[in-house]
């Protein structure tokens, strides 16, 4: 739950979606859901030499067991927050 | 706020498999892990010595499990060459 509530704060940002197949996109993330899955708006592709089929492609939804990274900038991230959240779902679940 | 195919419902979709397979087909139905019902799908087979190869499928169904991604379908080259899309590398114990 904790990393769908911290994707959910970052709705609306620019993040870059790297799928254990070595594709790399870039877009807006519109939305996310329990299993991380993950709807990307005004893709790109990284590297559109080495994957030039792709660059047609415009908005995807990203099957959260393909993920291998979800790159975020860093001013978007509240350590702090993070680490807070991190501690009471622990602490919960002891 | 969910991410749901439901956009895409009756249109036209690019779903690219973990086998690394290109499938474009209009999306008839779908469910929450994914399982794909698409009307006149056709799989779009690049290669580096050919133009691409479109292979008619007509209705198909795609288990869930197998999709890595869904998207829409706008303008496609016909001659590109490209090398086929790399499989969803999972480790093999």
């Amino acid at each position: 739950m904790i990393f769908y509530s911290f994707f959910k704060t970052l709705v609306g940002k620019e993040v870059a979606v790297e799928l254990k197949n070595d594709v790399v996109f870039t877009g807006t993330l519109h939305s996310v859901d329990q299993y991380l899955n993950v709807k990307l708006l005004n893709v790109k592709v990284v590297n559109p030499d080495k994957f030039p089929q792709l660059c047609s492609l415009k908005n995807c939804f990203v099957r959260g067991s393909v993920v291998r990274y979800i790159q975020i900038p860093t001013e978007h991230v509240d350590t702090e927050l993070l680490q807070d959240a991190a501690r009471k779902e622990n602490a919960a679940k002891k | 706020m969910a991410a749901t195919l439901k956009e895409w419902k009756n249109e036209s979709v690019t779903v690219i498999t973990c086998d690394g397979r290109i499938i474009v087909g209009i999306l008839a139905g779908h469910d929450q892990v994914q399982n794909l019902v698409l009307k006149d799908a056709e799989e779009r087979v690049y290669s580096m010595e050919e133009a691409v190869e479109l292979v008619p499928l007509g209705l198909y169904v795609i288990r869930g499990d197998n999709v890595a991604l869904v998207g829409d379908s706008s303008s496609w080259e016909n001659s590109l060459q490209a090398e086929p899309l790399p499989a969803v590398f999972q480790h093999v114990i």
